[in-house]
């Protein structure tokens, strides 16, 4: 122990000698003189390669197309199904989730409000193919290439359907949720919809305990409501629904003329089959015209409310930044309000900036959040008010339809038309005679 | 009537198409954006070794069971210590590589003579948890030559980084993915 000592004594003695100051060699490498020693340097194995990402690229751009030929062309829901089971296991489990269109909303925004992030071109191209078939084709991205369509769509055995109310109702989650991941995408806080992925830690069979059950949660919903993420919270669907309302083509759920026989009515999971409807009564529609009158002007004082409100929040929202939760915690040591000090704390002082520096960063950061509740609040109540003005707007339809919106191109209606076991048979006719 | 319903049509036909166009020259817009600001290589996550204070976190919060951050020894830096605080416990009972006498909790330092009075350390990684005891060791007393880097045959680079998120000195963050690593160097302050 005496000895021990000595090393103590002796190893004090050289750390004041090379300056404890400056931290590093305080104790110079030695030159290995005698023994010639090679000084050996760290491994350093390299991520996986960028030539990956554009295979996942490509594979992204063949699935997309290979599932608008089979949801408007080939009308086979097993088909889909596959596509769907094979998106499943190459971008969910062999990809491990990461990234998907869903979270590449947020690396998008981030890169429009930070001018050092520049998105990698594989994200970008997540982010914009799926966007560009629903132009084209509808959600043919939710039908069979999102791994998390995929794995509810797995699941569901028996539907229940959602009155019309609550699944609109519920929707407007799907919008705040967006909104909520552009705000903190946009100041660079967190990535919300990365962190509250309910599948990933599925894909990974690995994760957060919290998130695993909400996932599971998610999943056992998931086998009596179709897709609950899908239609109630998914932030990208948002997005892809108002791009597949203008949509070139689009799901039909008979591939010739709707012969009015109501056999689809009930085949939609996702209860996304509009049924016809006639004129409105002439009583009920002066009373609609005055409430939509109303309703429209409205809208813009829920904007600004709801606007006031997100703003007003913003001493709530800029605590998801680690610079705002630093700040306030500092500040509390510094009155004196807390005794102990926390991990953050003790790393800032390390740094030897200054309070006040920090101070003047979280209050930039809290104005940032100020301005971004109003926009925040703003779609909020914008969203609300569409949603209020679009109860009362009566549509004129004459046959079964799939809605343009909510359709997810999963094909499971066709088969319930009986024009569509026509066109089977004829093109079995046809291939039997040649 | 008739001639009027088929008027309305076209109204909404044109308004349509012109919200589709709108929407498909928005993307390309945005496309256009993003290309101009493009970077070539993709990003990795990364902890930078001057900012980090080995707080243990990146042992726990990785989505990986074991962790993707592993301790590196940057040798160059190394002073090759016969009695390295990165190696040994605070109060060893002796100053031989007995388990008793260890700090780090797995046993992944191996202690190698090499001429008097110079040791070399070294890592097994498949033994590091990432907990980053022995980084605080070295950089208190030591040079700092170990210091906790993620490794990226091992990495995932989630998109958000559970690590990441939490970091309590901000050290971890986004890197060029043809510079993964920070290694420490000898010379930097």
């Amino acid at each position: 122990m005496k000895r021990f000592g000595f090393i103590i004594i002796g190893i004090a003695l050289s750390l004041i000698l090379c300056g404890v100051t400056t931290g590093a060699e305080r104790f110079p490498p030695p030159d290995f003189v005698e023994t010639q020693h090679v000084i050996p340097s760290p491994t350093v194995p390299g991520p996986r390669q960028d030539i990956y990402e554009y295979i996942d690229a490509l594979v992204l751009l063949a699935a997309l197309g290979l599932s608008s030929y089979l949801v408007l062309r080939k009308r086979s829901r097993r088909a889909i199904f596959i596509l769907m089971v094979f998106s499943l296991l190459y971008f969910g489990f062999y990809r491990k989730g990461c990234v998907c269109s869903i979270g590449a909303i947020q690396n998008i925004v981030l890169s429009i409000f930070d001018r050092d992030y520049a998105v990698p071109i594989a994200i970008a191209v997540f982010f914009l193919l799926p966007l560009v078939f629903a132009l084209f084709f509808g959600r043919v991205f939710c039908a069979a290439v999102c791994p998390l369509g995929a794995i509810q769509d797995l699941v569901l055995l028996r539907a229940i359907s959602v009155p019309n109310w609550l699944e609109s109702g519920l929707r407007l989650f799907a919008y705040v949720y967006l909104a909520a991941a552009v705000l903190f995408a946009a100041t660079g806080s967190a990535f919300l919809i990365c962190r509250y992925d309910p599948f990933v830690a599925f894909f990974r069979l690995n994760g957060n305990l919290n998130i695993l059950i909400i996932g599971a949660c998610l999943l056992f919903i998931s086998v009596f409501i179709g897709r609950p993420y899908c239609r109630f919270i998914c932030p990208y669907g948002v997005l892809l629904r108002q791009l597949s309302r203008l949509s070139k083509w689009r799901v039909t759920i008979t591939p010739d003329e709707c012969i009015q026989c109501r056999l689809c009515e009930d085949s939609c999971p996702f209860g996304a089959i509009r049924r016809p409807m006639t004129n409105w009564p002439t009583t009920e529609y002066d009373k609609g015209k005055k409430r939509l009158a109303v309703l429209i002007l409205l809208l813009p004082v829920l904007m600004f409310l709801c606007g006031w409100a997100g703003s007003g929040l913003k001493t709530v929202t800029s605590r998801m930044h680690a610079t705002v939760r630093l700040a306030e915690r500092i500040y509390l040591e510094d009155t004196g309000e807390v005794e102990d000090t926390t991990d953050a704390s003790l790393a800032f002082r390390g740094t030897g900036k200054e309070p006040k520096e920090l101070y003047e960063e979280a209050s930039n950061i809290r104005a940032g959040f100020g301005l971004g509740g109003w926009f925040f609040g703003g779609f909020v109540g914008l969203v609300i008010g569409l949603k209020l003005i679009a109860v009362s707007v009566w549509r004129q339809r004459t046959d079964y339809e799939a809605g343009r919106a909510s359709c997810l191109a999963c094909g499971r209606c066709f088969k319930y038309c009986p024009k569509e076991h026509v066109r089977l048979n004829k093109l079995k006719e046809a291939r039997s005679k040649s | 009537m008739m001639s009027e319903n088929k008027n309305n049509i076209s109204r909404r036909h044109f308004l349509r198409n012109g919200f589709w166009a709108g929407c498909l020259a928005g993307l390309g817009g945005l496309a256009g954006f993003l290309i101009g600001k493009l970077k070539k290589t993709n990003t990795v996550w990364q902890i930078d070794p001057y900012t980090c204070i080995a707080c243990g976190n990146c042992a726990t919060y990785c989505v990986l069971e074991e962790s993707a951050v592993k301790c590196v020894h940057a040798y160059s830096v190394c002073g090759y210590c016969k009695i390295c605080f990165g190696f040994f416990g605070p109060e060893p009972v002796d100053i031989n590589e007995g388990a008793e006498n260890q700090l780090c909790p797995t046993g992944a330092i191996t202690r190698t003579f090499v001429e008097e009075p110079y040791y070399e350390y070294t890592i097994d990684e498949s033994l590091c948890n990432g907990c980053g005891k022995c980084v605080k060791g070295c950089n208190t007393f030591g040079n700092g030559s170990l210091s906790l880097q993620v490794r990226h045959d091992r990495c995932l680079n989630c998109n958000e980084c559970s690590i990441a998120a939490a970091c309590p000195s901000g050290a971890y963050k986004r890197v060029p993915a043809d510079e993964p690593y920070m290694i420490k160097e000898a010379g930097h302050a």
